[in-house]
């Protein structure tokens, strides 16, 4: 069932950052660095603040940078929401 | 007669110069108010990707957790108001604070102190002329929310209510706001903002799509700990937002209709200083012929 790509949305309080599909998403959570590949299963974790790096269908790589939020993994869907979010690159 | 055209021109005047405000406020408004419903549209993800997340821990855990448990007794209980900064918008504040009046009103028959924190001038204005102490007042930037003042109010609210009732901590939170609807209604409504009532009162997922299980991390009371004071943000900042929506909606209609008077009211005006004027043309047509008659005949 694993469609290959990953749903992301990068998601602020007032608005959205960015969305789009993707191969990988890694986030630091307040337990560590992870990382999350096309079906990974529904989770929940709260993002230490950090930088949020998507890496992309074609191999580029997209760095936000996200404070106070948290993570949410379902259905190849991630959600990383912030209070505040801004794109780095 | 010379003096009632006077008067009616220099009302003209006065109407002109006030019609030029209005529209100038009317037409002010009505291009803020789009810019105000993109901002609660943009916001909309956010709020629905935590509701959607608080919802999830809270059907997959069987946690009791402080803002989600209805205390035995409640003593006390906090007001939020949100009013407008500046009047000159109809209904707008009034209508908000007649709801809030209404709520303190039932709150105290059931035997509850009430506490109000407000935001805009308007509402403390209002709160300090009926003597009622406010306990915070958020003003100006009503118009314009930022995401900074509903932290800052959420911080205030759930500090209040974590604080024990003997040292003046609350247990209950209602929200009063304008809801937008569309421009031409903004619904006053209360919302009980704690404790939450996470399963009821907000959007369902729909029933075909079933919440995955969850893993959390760390554990669920952490995130929970964590997702609910960023929920309650989150509700403060949408009726923030909605607030601001709604008070141009309102500031337009009033002033579309001040205008509108103000046209009335010229008209009216010059047409009676056109009779005047005529009525004073005559008579000294009138004058003029009487004076000519007597000379010829007294020849």
């Amino acid at each position: 069932m694993a469609s290959p790509l990953l749903q992301v949305s990068v998601v602020a309080a007032d608005r959205e950052v960015w969305s789009g599909s993707a191969n990988m998403v890694v986030a630091k959570t307040t337990e560590g660095e992870i990382g999350i590949l096309p079906g990974h299963q529904p989770m929940l974790a709260i993002l230490a603040s950090g930088e949020v790096r998507v890496t992309l269908a074609d191999g580029s790589k997209i760095v936000a940078n996200a404070e106070g939020g948290f993570l949410s993994v379902e259905h190849n869907t991630v959600q990383v929401v912030a209070s505040a979010a801004e794109l780095v690159s | 007669m010379g003096s009632q055209l006077r008067v009616y021109r220099q009302k003209i005047r006065s109407a002109q110069t006030t019609k030029k405000i209005t529209r100038a406020m009317e037409l002010i408004s009505a291009s803020r108010i789009q810019k105000a419903q993109a901002r609660v549209a943009a916001s909309a993800p956010y709020s629905r990707a935590i509701t959607r997340a608080v919802s999830a821990v809270a059907t997959y855990s069987n946690i009791a957790h402080v803002l989600t448990t209805e205390p035995a007794k409640i003593e006390r209980a906090a007001v939020v108001v949100f009013a407008s900064d500046r009047g000159l918008a109809g209904a707008f504040s009034s209508n908000v604070l007649r709801e809030s009046e209404q709520l303190a009103k039932l709150l105290r028959e059931q035997g509850k102190e009430v506490v109000f924190f407000l935001v805009g001038r308007k509402a403390n204005a209002f709160f300090a002329f009926r003597r009622q102490a406010a306990e915070r007042v958020w003003a100006g930037g009503t118009d314009l929310p930022e995401f900074e003042t509903a932290k800052q109010i959420g911080e205030a609210v759930l500090e209040v209510f974590l604080r024990d009732a003997k040292d003046g901590g609350v247990d209950e939170i209602h929200v009063v706001f304008n809801r937008f609807v569309n421009m031409v209604n903004q619904v006053p409504e209360v919302i009980r903002l704690l404790p939450l009532e996470v399963v009821e009162g907000v959007e369902a997922p729909g029933d075909a799509e079933i919440m995955p299980l969850y893993e959390f991390e760390p554990e669920a009371e952490a995130v929970l700990d964590a997702l609910l004071p960023v929920y309650i943000e989150s509700r403060i900042f949408n009726a923030m937002l909605q607030s601001a929506a709604s008070e141009h909606a309102s500031r337009q209609r009033a002033m579309k209709s001040a205008s509108d008077n103000a046209d009335t009211l010229i008209r009216d005006f010059t047409r009676l200083s056109n009779n005047a004027r005529q009525s004073e043309i005559t008579q000294q047509i009138s004058e003029i012929v009487g004076g000519a008659d007597a000379l010829s005949s007294a020849k």
